[in-house]
């Protein structure tokens, strides 16, 4: 965007928001809204607290262990079900049916399944995150030029072969999306499982500063929260745009 | 690489071998005939083309000669040799080329070398002389989005020729190129059956590049696909690329042809 003349780089908005919020702090609106100086002053008095570095230990090891186990069950899910008419068949109403499905009422069946650890956090985690990322890597391989397939088996492709040199990489532009979808909903997984099945990790952090009214720690956190969802998004959209050159021409 | 090219040179033109022979060939999807009862003789070291209307099932005869379909009855024999699916005495280029666009050029020529299990510096020297070879040197590196049409089908022509297959499959390879590059396409084409030693089965919609390249032109017809006419243009083959589409001969046969399609085209 340009203001007078001047390319403002991006995100340039968020210092307006910034400044509302400050604001709207200082005019003492509402005690949910501490000034934003506030906000970060108490993040950075935060972070390096023991408690703090263990919530984020917990939470991120929550959060990756689910990623991970979307991510390898939920591409190759996927692109099974692309080249099977039969697994797609099978499978596709259930993928339709979580994908929608409000998840955070289904947490207290884990708990009764898996118990009240890290355990069902994971899978609640995972849960969250793995219906889109098959969907998409369902929807790659379904876009797949025919003639690619063709031609690996003119060569004398194994059907392995295909699998990891052609039908994966020709998808990857829709799995690498899917999986950017399905770490933002995993970013919510983790911290709705703290919440609901033991009070762990961030999630006990915001039960224990909501609780006891500290807000501005609420709020930092949150801030916390934000910015490593949205960094991690934002490498995985970086690798997206690095295969989107092909996407179009497949 | 050279266990098939010292085949000894005394059975190619005058009383050539059939390198592919299509044996009663039916294929039916469904309830529609797409070929029926269908033979046809390919000659060794020679370029014959399928030449028909749209939808008279040349791709199809193509694929099955591929091996990429199978016939509902009827067999396919290489060399002798009854075919059941893809083998390594055959190679397919694409209409649309069929590159891996997330591939460089040597990797794309040396695909073919790569499913087959060949060590990658080995390959990667096969695929190198190769892509000199269509006059693409410089272009290893290159990715298929920054290349021309006329550019990928070279890199398919050259993944093709690498595997160094008896037989080269071609299925509208220059349709998808502009005018000009045809051209300059028909000629190599030319070149290429005349040093290479290979038996060419081509499939085109297009008359005059039927005519221009072909030692046998097999015209299919529609509704269910059979082999109407064969017809060798004998008289125009041992004259210089440039002086065939002056040649009378070769105008009498677009015509000719063109007078007995003219009437299945729609």
């Amino acid at each position: 965007m340009k203001l007078f003349g001047y390319t403002l780089p991006g995100m340039s908005s968020l210092i307006l928001w910034g400044l509302l919020w400050e604001i709207v702090g200082r005019l003492d609106v509402t005690f949910f809204v501490p000034p934003l100086s506030e906000v970060v002053s108490t993040l950075i008095s935060v972070i390096g607290t023991p408690a703090f570095l263990k919530a984020l230990y917990e939470t991120a090891y929550a959060f990756f262990a689910g990623v991970f186990f979307a991510v390898f069950i939920g591409i190759p899910t996927g692109i099974l079900m692309g080249k099977s008419r039969l697994l797609d068949e099978l499978l596709l109403p259930w993928v339709n049916m979580f994908l929608s499905a409000p998840l955070t009422a289904l947490v207290p069946v884990l708990m009764v399944l898996f118990g009240f650890g890290m355990k069902a956090i994971i899978i609640t985690t995972t849960l969250f995150a793995i219906w889109i990322i098959i969907l998409n890597s369902r929807a790659g391989v379904l876009q797949i030029n025919r003639s690619l397939v063709e031609m690996a088996r003119s060569f004398g492709a194994s059907p392995l072969d295909a699998f990891f040199k052609i039908y994966f990489w020709a998808a990857l532009p829709e799995i690498l999306g899917g999986v950017r979808i399905g770490v933002i909903r995993a970013v919510k997984g983790v911290i709705i499982g703290q919440l609901l099945i033991s009070i762990v990790g961030f999630g006990a952090l915001f039960e224990l500063y909501a609780n006891n009214f500290l807000m501005s720690h609420f709020w930092a956190v949150l801030i916390v929260l934000f910015a490593l969802a949205f960094t991690i998004s934002e490498s995985l959209s970086y690798l997206e745009r690095r295969v989107s050159y092909y996407a179009a021409k497949r | 690489m050279s266990q098939i090219s010292d085949r000894p040179d005394s059975a190619s033109k005058p009383v050539p071998e059939n390198a592919v022979a299509a044996r009663n060939v039916s294929k039916n999807y469904g309830d529609v005939e797409a070929l029926r009862d269908l033979s046809l003789d390919f000659p060794r070291g020679q370029l014959t083309s399928l030449l028909g209307p749209s939808g008279c099932g040349k791709t199809t005869l193509l694929k099955i000669i591929a091996g990429l379909l199978e016939p509902s009855s009827g067999e396919i024999l290489v060399n002798g040799e009854l075919v059941d699916g893809p083998g390594p005495d055959r190679a397919f280029v694409f209409q649309d080329f069929a590159l891996l666009p997330w591939a460089s050029v040597i990797r794309n020529v040396a695909f073919g070398l790569e499913l087959r299990g060949v060590a990658k510096s080995e390959r990667e020297a096969i695929a190198e002389r190769y892509i000199k070879d269509v006059g693409l040197a410089g272009f290893e590196n290159s990715f298929p989005h920054e290349l021309s049409g006329g550019m990928r089908q070279r890199v398919g022509l050259a993944r093709a020729l690498s595997v160094d297959a008896q037989v080269l499959l071609m299925d509208e390879p220059f349709s998808a190129v502009d005018e000009q590059t045809r051209r300059k396409f028909q000629e190599d084409l030319l070149n290429l059956v005349a040093n290479e030693n290979k038996t060419f089965i081509f499939v085109t919609h297009s008359i005059e590049e039927a005519v221009y390249v072909s030692d046998q032109i097999a015209i299919l017809l529609p509704r269910p696909s059979r082999v109407s006419e064969i017809i060798r243009p004998s008289g125009i083959r041992g004259k210089g690329a440039d002086s065939i589409r002056r040649d009378p001969e070769y105008l009498d046969i677009v015509d000719r042809i063109w007078a007995s399609l003219r009437s299945y085209v729609e």
